[in-house]
């Protein structure tokens, strides 16, 4: 690939993987002088950990990074900091205990006699706020300062380190304000008019029409392709982040949404006008017994919050929800097990697998919680739950006294979703249950979902991916915004599915 | 009160601020209630009775700060003074050898449990527990009864008076105590040690982060820690003239009683050597109120310390700051 006398890194063909996961393949990306490079893609597309190895905080398996057309190897965050690569995280990770001064300076602070220099300190502090053009204390804590301005000072510092050509901003505006995020855009056009190359890692599409050159996209761990701004429509941008590309839509006849029988099941949930401040606008939904209903929508528009409300989780502040025609008064998850609704979160590893317990206490640990501290549950039968699901799900594993931790991503997955089977829910609710996971076990999970339903039972399926939602649903609900725009059932054209997911400004 | 730059009111500088005051107001008090109470003599004696302890509690400063904690204090002063007494008295080696040795050896003990801490990620509450357990039963492998300490150099340094105005006096004791203190300010504030340890108590991972020298510096605290534990058994030793197990048994609780009162928040990121030094002065002003009285029983030191500590944390869970993080909604 010639390499361009513009860019300042090059990374090519990277791999990278975790156990049970692929996060990274082939994937390449440069970043010029001067430019403010969009990487966007959904949750588990890669980009945190294309950073990741950027930083030094992991090594890739394959693929080489070049530094000004120089191969370099990235040995950890301090080396990459050396190289000039400086990374602003999301959560700021700065020490709060400490002066806005010496959190800008730490590491590095200018000595006088043996003593550190404290004068100095400040003064070089005020002078880099200034270029930022921000008018703080630079000697208060940084803790008492808002997060916009703790942000701007871990620029700041990523500044500061003298030779900081790379920076990277890691969704710098979720924690900031419509005035807030114009003055970090104002400064980040600053940096970039003075040559610095600027990674903006953001999951709000319009900022990145705002502020970005050059937009990459990533999927499933893959490179979906590079493309300069202004030369991209909105809605192909979003296709390329969850669907085919417009060109594919084009050449497709309708589909039409998994029938099967006619949906005829009576109503097992209904929510009216539900709704949460902040997470969600007040929304109607209906689940019937037998039908699969899908979630489409990008992230941030909601979806997950809808699976918390129905759920328990969160207490809605408007609105009402019956399981089966009798309404809800308490929001617990354990009531909600109890009524015979059923949750599989997002985040796998943070809200789903315990992974020192073993296949056969992580599937039972609902059913158990069901039932208290003092009803336990045989062995006998612990064991007979545990491999009737082991059987019914494949789920691959030597014995149910594996540790679930040492499972694949997709047989935890599996694990997770016995726990929730075992409770014989009614309702099913599946936050994105294929993420991370390889083609095959996606395949048999969208099989798995389909033929619950056909059992009886109503699921409710988001998922990012706009193919797996087409092919699994019998109804389509897309959110936008946290807000619910619009449902799709029978014949559906996904040209119009991509536009209700990308509103306004194709 | 921070040298170096402008002082500006902060809240955090609070709790100190407190400390001090607190034992400005006990001594004044005392001083009205108890003749004989307020005179500069009885303030010297304070410094001279808890000098060693001031030693020691500006290396737990260091280690608090960075977030962690450290129970061997009182085993490795007596093991230090029992070292120091065995190698004098049995093996009659020089003072001048002696001393260095055992501060070198307390030193090379904290850098031991350290690098357990830090490396082998041993909870610092085990780690140095087990520093405690062996340094006293070490002390007991020496020696079963106490040794005194005869040799002239340390008697000449315990019974030493430096003449101070107004016909009073304090040891040398108070020199080194002074010595230790200024050494603690000035790793505190003026060297990238010291700061890397405020930042470490503030946040670890960001500390890791920022690229600070993370491991190393935690093992420095514990070295720093044992090296003020060496100096302190030294100091103890001209003190008691004698090596002996049972030495500053329990003190590690006092010392740690007296951080915390100083002004050093538990949690860690907070705190100021000045403020320690006050704390064991506010604990060495209780015990003279109590021997001034006469009547009180002297566990009442402990009992108003005990309660004294308390007082404290909860006001610095008041007096700190919120932490101002939003919590970021996560995307979804």
């Amino acid at each position: 690939m010639a390499e361009s006398d513009n860019d300042i890194v090059k990374m090519a063909g990277i791999y990278k993987s975790f156990p049970g996961v692929q996060a990274l393949e082939k994937v390449d990306f440069a970043l010029k002088k001067g430019e403010i490079h969009a990487l966007v893609g959904e949750n588990g597309a890669g980009k945190s950990t294309l950073i990741r190895v950027l930083t030094g905080v992991e090594r890739p398996d394959r693929g080489r990074i070049t530094l000004d057309g120089k191969e370099v190897l990235i040995k950890s965050p301090q080396h990459a900091q050396e190289l000039g690569i400086s990374p602003v995280y999301q959560e700021i990770n700065l020490c709060p205990n400490l002066s806005v001064a010496e959190n800008i300076m730490i590491g590095r602070e200018p000595t006088k006699f043996g003593c550190i220099d404290w004068k100095a300190i400040n003064s070089k502090a005020r002078q880099i706020i200034q270029r930022l053009d921000i008018d703080i204390d630079v000697t208060q804590t940084l803790g008492s300062y808002s997060v916009a301005i703790q942000q701007m000072a871990a620029i700041a510092r990523a500044l500061e380190i003298s030779s900081a050509r790379v920076l990277i901003l890691d969704e710098p505006t979720s924690s900031l304000d419509a005035h807030e995020t114009r003055q970090l855009f104002q400064v980040m056009n600053r940096l970039k008019r003075d040559g610095m190359g600027i990674i903006f890692i953001t999951h709000f599409l319009d900022q990145v029409y705002e502020v970005a050159d050059r937009i990459t996209v990533l999927r499933n761990g893959k490179r979906v392709g590079t493309y300069e701004t202004a030369s991209l429509p909105h809605m192909e941008l979003i296709a390329h982040m969850i669907g085919r590309s417009l060109a594919d839509y084009d050449d497709m006849k309708k589909t039409k949404l998994e029938s099967g029988r006619r949906i005829q099941g009576h109503t097992l949930l209904e929510a009216k006008s539900l709704g949460l401040a902040g997470a969600i606008e007040p929304f109607d939904l209906e689940l019937h017994a037998g039908e699969v209903v899908g979630l489409a929508g990008l992230l941030g528009s909601g979806r997950t919050e809808i699976a918390r409300l129905l759920f328990g989780i969160d207490r809605p502040d408007s609105g009402s929800i019956s399981v089966n025609g009798k309404g809800v008064k308490s929001f617990t998850p354990l009531h909600s097990i109890k009524r015979g609704v059923a949750l599989c979160p997002e985040d796998r590893k943070a809200d789903g697998i315990v992974g020192e317990l073993t296949v056969r206490e992580n599937i039972i640990l609902a059913l158990q919680a069901g039932q208290g501290w003092f009803r336990h549950m045989r062995m006998q039968q612990q064991y007979e739950i545990a491999n009737k699901y082991i059987r019914l799900l494949h789920i691959a594993t030597p014995s149910a006294d594996q540790q679930v931790k040492n499972l694949s991503g997709g047989n935890q997955q599996k694990v997770i979703l016995a726990r929730w089977l075992a409770t014989n829910p009614q309702v099913l609710i599946l936050d994105e249950p294929t993420r991370g996971i390889d083609v095959g076990a996606k395949a048999e999970i969208q099989k798995l979902v389909l033929s619950l339903a056909e059992e009886g039972k109503a699921c409710v399926f988001i998922s990012s991916e706009l193919e797996e939602v087409l092919r699994t649903s019998h109804r389509i609900i897309v959110l936008r915004d946290r807000e619910k725009v619009t449902e799709f059932s029978g014949e559906v054209d996904e040209h119009k599915i991509m536009y209700a997911i990308a509103g306004s400004g194709s | 009160m921070m040298p170096g730059y402008p002082f500006k009111f902060d809240r955090k500088y609070l709790p100190v601020i407190v400390t001090i005051l607190m034992f400005v107001f006990a001594f004044v008090a005392a001083s009205i209630k108890y003749t004989g109470f307020g005179t500069f003599q009885v303030f010297y004696n304070m410094l001279i009775d808890n000098s060693f302890i001031i030693i020691s509690a500006v290396g737990v400063t260091f280690v608090i700060i960075s977030g962690n904690i450290d129970l061997s204090m009182g085993a490795m002063i007596a093991f230090v003074s029992m070292v120091a007494a065995a190698l004098t008295e049995k093996v009659h080696l020089s003072p001048f050898l002696t001393i260095p040795l055992v501060v070198a050896l307390a030193t090379l003990m904290g850098s031991g449990m350290g690098a357990i801490i830090t490396y082998f990620k041993v909870p610092a509450f085990i780690a140095t527990l087990a520093g405690m357990f062996l340094a006293r039963g070490l002390c007991f492998v020496i020696s079963i009864e106490a040794i005194n300490i005869n040799d002239p150099f340390f008697r000449d340094v315990a019974l030493f008076q430096i003449p101070m105005p107004g016909n009073t006096f304090i040891s040398i004791n108070v020199i080194i105590m002074l010595v230790m203190v200024l050494l603690g300010i000035y790793l505190a504030h003026y060297t990238r040690f010291g700061r890397a340890v405020y930042a470490i108590g503030g946040s670890e991972q960001s500390a890791l982060l920022m690229g600070l020298p993370v491991n190393r510096t935690k093992v420095l605290v514990y070295a720093f820690n044992g090296f003020c534990s060496g100096v302190a058994g030294v100091v103890y030793s001209f003190y008691l003239l004698s090596g002996y197990g049972l030495n500053a048994n329990g003190f590690e609780l006092d010392i740690i009683s007296s951080v915390v009162i100083g002004g050093t928040l538990l949690s860690g990121g907070f705190g100021y050597v000045i403020g320690t030094v006050f704390g064991v002065l506010i604990q060495g002003i209780i015990q003279n109120i109590i021997t001034f009285d006469g009547t009180l029983n002297s566990w009442w030191t402990r009992i108003v310390v005990g309660l004294l500590t308390l007082l404290f944390i909860v006001m610095q869970r008041v007096l700190t700051f919120k932490s101002k993080s939003r919590v970021t909604k996560s995307a979804t």
